[in-house]
């Protein structure tokens, strides 16, 4: 691995130049480095972070049938990673103007890294720099402890998707809040209505008296006001801490709530697995909001590119090969699912819209074709419009928010379905819907989504750790279940319990005799067939593992 | 001898038809017959529509940066790189389950998906990591969907894609081709490097004055020009002589006055110590396979997968020094030249698996292999026969065995037939040969679908000593 030459440094700041123009905003400082093969070879298995920690998964090819992408948080084969300085990768023998064209492509990148609300978390530190000492931390503990050190990480590694990103980014946007107010909010939303059910003229009456506290000293009204609360019930301060604690133990993630409260990470000679848990946490956590805004950040960087690309002075001559390369990478596929190209439709559809005032209420009104069709208001709020999109959605959002029947039918989009055809013995393909709302739907199935798995702590009684499987309709893979509880019960030290659903299996009717060779008549008959849904409960003790059926 | 097979499988049904069968058997025969289908090696390019199916294969995070933006292809660890550290690997999936944990890492075949359904299959070690994940599995393939663009009718049909190639487990597969013959034996070295520790040919004698397989021998052997070890005066001479011939520095050759010479500091001949291979082998192999119509899908891919193994086990281990013969049956049984063509035949007509056993007796008697060699012989089959109590197949195994140092029958069950015992196990049983020599018959049979691991369980089963 070595820095790109002068000569093409001096392009790409030519390219920052020109991108800080039309107002995107980057760091100033940025790292380019040639890769071999050989680099990418190392670089690969590390998601593209040179100094991420070892592990021996990393030197096997990985199978990815079952859940591809979703075994991974993130895309291990992207030329930007976000770091401080941010730092990207190129092919040797590029030539100047394909150089163009792809630091465009890297600025806009960084751009949505360093702007795009999702990757909050990560703006405030260098994650190579971390990662590094934390290897050096694993290499060390290894020296140690040997071959249990794989372990842990591979347990941890085993529970890594279920990370509360959600609840980590919220604990950084929340704005500060006085311990006061939230009492308050306890008082008046909680603890009169449910824990007292106060009927309504006794909850007005305490408003009211709040509201005299206030006016007669704005400093001490609400000390006063709880004075009197205090007094007339003694019960209240515990039960507000109470709630308190219950509520930030809900937003602890699974792998928190190991950590703090597993009794045998916490006995003196596990002590050392915890710091390992939290790099792999950390990692994972990192790597969040990169798969979450796929279909953003290359539609983002490609309408940049573009953009840019054609208004550069510097490479006239190069147009054809430049619309060759582009046309080759965001062309929309007859069939499949680019993301380069979709979102970079996507934000030129947002841009229109924003440039003739179509995203507003009064559009939105509108129901006559012909008008909807011709509408102009000429408010050039396009710009502003994409940026605004470009910091706050994420692809989930993004779908659901401008994928709309207009965008559909203007780009000729459609959801492709698959049937089989017997007596030809092929797959057709077909043109299954043109409606922006089957088109969303299939979209939304396929975006990265990990379970949502949660700690009842209701039930995690003596010692017992139960894990509930929220259900959206897809079962959790079965195979992987066994050791994944398997690893969990090592870390928590105690048994493991998980709730979730499964298909209730209905046999194939007679007359499906299994011949080989029949798939035919067997994948019809499934078809046929409703999903009926059953929750079983998995109980992992002693690493043997039973299921019962709820 | 040049009656058409179908022809011959007919005739050899009558006869059957004629001594007496009962209804299951003859509804068996009936579909292998009915099957039809021949034993070509496969096409090279298979039909279909190839970016679509690019396309499917690929999905909304199947795009990335390097790839889309620079071509630089995705890197894959490849085989001949990992298997660096192969043996630390497996060490360490040794001391896991020591430890208490289940084994993670598979050694298998890894069907890697290209264009145009040329997959190409490694052999690597695998994992895999496991987690809590959502399964869409269990919706049909009909009812999942994709995006699309352009023209077209709700409802109308844009493209096609042949069945076959969804069936196909993990693309390509044995019995049905892929690959080339060259990588084919490349990676045959690489999976027998991985299972080499795991097996040792059973009941090995000394045969002959031939030497062991794998010892080598140090000789001064080899000539070297310029430096070495010891000075081959003769040769050295020889070469002096014809470079000053060249040199036209030798007016007589009746009178060659050797002051005369000019000698070049690579006119040394010296000779070098070097490796002699004993190429003499005296083990040989016989892979035996079913591939009559029955052996459709799963069956042919778990028979030759073991006998993949087993083969590139023998490349390795004994350094090509073991000879393999390839036999292929359905009614009738012939000898193919390689690995590539055993591995590839593709499934159908009928079968009578003492025609193979026939064959190896004759080969062997024709060679007079016996006296020379060690003789192994591996059968796969599904455990269909229409010979059904076995009285043409048991003699000849019998016979077989009388020289064989080792016989290993594997037998695919078919999911449907579970529970009974197939034609073949039934009358190897009833035959005690298993009881009679158990050093030299092992029969293994396992369940449709077996994984690799229960493979090599098999392998070890077979050639136990």
């Amino acid at each position: 691995m070595e820095l790109i030459s002068q000569h093409t440094k001096a392009i790409m700041e030519g390219c920052k130049e020109r991108a800080a123009e039309v107002g995107l905003r980057f760091d100033p400082e940025t790292l380019e480095y040639l890769v071999t093969n050989r680099d990418l070879l190392e670089l690969t298995p590390k998601l593209m972070i040179p100094t991420l920690y070892d592990y021996w998964v990393h030197d096997v090819e990985v199978l990815k049938e079952k859940g591809r992408y979703e075994l991974y948080p993130s895309n291990p084969y992207e030329t930007v990673i976000n770091t401080r300085p941010a730092i990207s990768y190129y092919n040797d023998n590029n030539p100047d103007w394909m150089n163009v064209m792809i630091f465009y492509h890297v600025l806009a990148h960084i751009d949505f890294f360093q702007n795009n609300l999702y990757f909050r978390h990560t703006w405030d530190y260098d994650f190579t720099g971390q990662a590094l000492s934390d290897k050096r931390m694993i290499a060390q503990l290894r020296s140690e402890k040997g071959r249990w050190v794989d372990y842990v990480i591979e347990f941890a590694r085993s529970i890594d998707n279920l990370v509360g990103f959600h609840a980590e980014l919220g604990r950084l946007a929340r704005a500060p809040e006085t311990p006061r107010t939230r009492m308050l909010d306890y008082y008046f939303d909680r603890f009169l209505q449910t824990v007292r059910a106060a009927k309504p003229n006794q909850y007005i009456k305490e408003v009211e008296r709040y509201n005299a506290c206030m006016q007669e000293s704005p400093e001490l009204g609400e000390q006063a006001f709880f004075a009197e609360v205090f007094r007339k019930y003694p019960e209240f301060d515990a039960l507000y801490k109470r709630s308190l604690e219950a509520k930030s133990a809900g937003r602890q993630d699974v792998m928190q709530f190991i950590l703090e409260h597993s009794e045998f990470l916490n006995k003196e000679k596990n002590r050392w697995m915890k710091p390992i848990i939290e790099v792999v946490r950390k990692t994972s956590l990192f790597f969040q909001p990169q798969i979450r805004t796929k279909i953003m950040n290359e539609g983002w960087a490609s309408y940049w590119h573009e953009q840019l690309f054609l208004k550069d002075d510097r490479i006239c001559g190069h147009e054809v090969d430049f619309a060759r390369t582009h046309a080759g990478v965001t062309a929309m596929p007859r069939v499949g699912l680019n993301p380069y190209a979709l979102g970079m439709r996507m934000f030129q559809y947002i841009a229109d819209q924003g440039d003739t005032g179509r995203y507003t209420k009064e559009f939105r009104r509108l129901t006559d074709a012909w008008e909807r069709e011709h509408y102009d208001r000429h408010t050039g709020a396009g710009r502003r419009l994409l940026f605004r999109v470009r910091e706050n959605l994420n692809d989930f959002l993004f779908v659901n928010t401008f994928i709309d029947q207009d965008f559909v039918n203007r780009f000729r989009l459609f959801v492709a379905g698959r049937r089989l055809n017997q007596t030809k013995g092929v797959w057709e393909i077909y043109v299954k819907s043109r409606s922006a709302e089957e088109y969303r739907a299939m979209l939304m199935d396929g975006l990265y989504h990990p379970p949502c798995i949660e700690i009842d702590r209701s039930k995690t009684g003596n010692g017992a750790l139960c894990l509930v499987h929220r259900f959206e309709g897809k079962p959790l893979v079965r195979e992987f279940i066994a050791n994944t509880m398997l690893g969990i019960e090592y870390l928590w030290g105690q048994p493991v319990q998980l709730e979730t659903s499964e298909v209730v299996h209905t046999e194939p009717g007679p007359g499906t005799a299994a011949l080989p060779g029949m798939q035919m008549s067997l994948s019809e008959e499934r078809q046929r067939r409703e999903v009926t849904w059953q929750r079983v409960r998995y109980i992992m003790q002693d690493r043997k593992l039973a299921r019962e059926v709820i | 001898m040049t009656v058409s097979p179908k022809i011959r499988d007919e005739k050899l049904y009558a006869r059957l038809k004629a001594a007496g069968l009962s209804l299951a058997q003859e509804a068996n025969i009936r579909r292998e017959l009915e099957a039809g289908g021949t034993h070509d090696l496969p096409a090279d390019e298979p039909a279909g529509d190839g970016d679509l199916q690019a396309a499917r294969a690929r999905g909304l995070y199947g795009y990335h940066d390097l790839d889309g933006r620079q071509h630089l292809p995705a890197m894959q660890s490849s085989a001949s790189a990992s298997i660096r550290s192969i043996d630390e690997l497996l060490e360490r999936d040794r001391l896991r389950e020591q430890d208490g944990f289940p084994r993670k890492i598979n050694v298998g075949r890894l069907i890697k998906p290209g264009k145009r359904g040329k997959d190409k299959v490694v052999i690597v070690p695998t994992t895999v990591e496991e987690k809590l994940l959502h399964d869409s599995s269990f919706r049909s393939e009909e009812e999942r969907s994709s995006g699309g663009s352009g023209d077209g009718e709700e409802g109308e049909v844009i493209g096609e894609q042949p069945v076959r190639e969804e069936e196909r487990p993990g693309g390509g597969g044995p019995g049905q081709g892929e690959g080339d013959s060259h990588e084919m034996e490349s990676n045959a070295y690489d999976l027998g490097r991985i299972l080499t520790e795991k097996f040792k040919l059973p009941n090995l004698k000394d045969k002959g004055k031939k030497r062991s397989l794998t010892r080598y021998t140090y000789d001064l052997t080899d000539r070297h020009r310029g430096f070495g070890q010891l000075l081959d005066k003769k040769a050295t001479l020889r070469k002096i002589l014809e470079t000053n011939l060249h040199l036209g520095n030798v007016p007589d050759v009746g009178h060659i006055d050797p002051g005369r010479f000019l000698v070049a500091p690579e006119d040394k001949v010296y000779r070098v110590l070097s490796p002699e291979k004993d190429y003499e082998s005296q083990a040989m192999v016989f892979f035996l396979r079913d591939y009559s119509g029955s052996m459709e899908g799963q069956a042919t891919v778990l028979v030759v997968s073991q006998h993949v193994m087993i083969y590139s086990w023998l490349v390795y281990q004994y350094a090509m020094q073991v000879e393999t013969r390839f036999i292929l049956h359905d009614t009738e049984a012939k000898e193919v030249p390689d690995f590539y063509t055993y591995y590839n035949s593709k499934v159908a007509g009928g079968t009578q698996v003492s025609s193979t056993f026939t064959l190896v007796n004759e080969i062997v008697e024709r060679e007079n292999l016996a006296r020379d060699y060690n003789i192994y012989v591996f059968h796969g089959t599904d455990g269909d026969d229409w010979d059904h109590d076995g009285t043409q197949c048991v003699p000849q195994l019998k016979k077989v065995l009388r020289y064989a140092s080792r016989v290993g029958i594997t037998i695919a069950q078919h999911a449907q037939e579970e529970g009974q015992r197939t034609e073949v196990e039934k009358y190897v049983r009833a035959s005690s040969l298993l009881e009679d020599q158990p050093r030299l018959l092992r029969m293994d049979v396992m369940r449709e679908d077996a994984n690799e691991p229960r493979l090599i369980e098999g392998i070890k089963a077979l050639i136990s000593e």
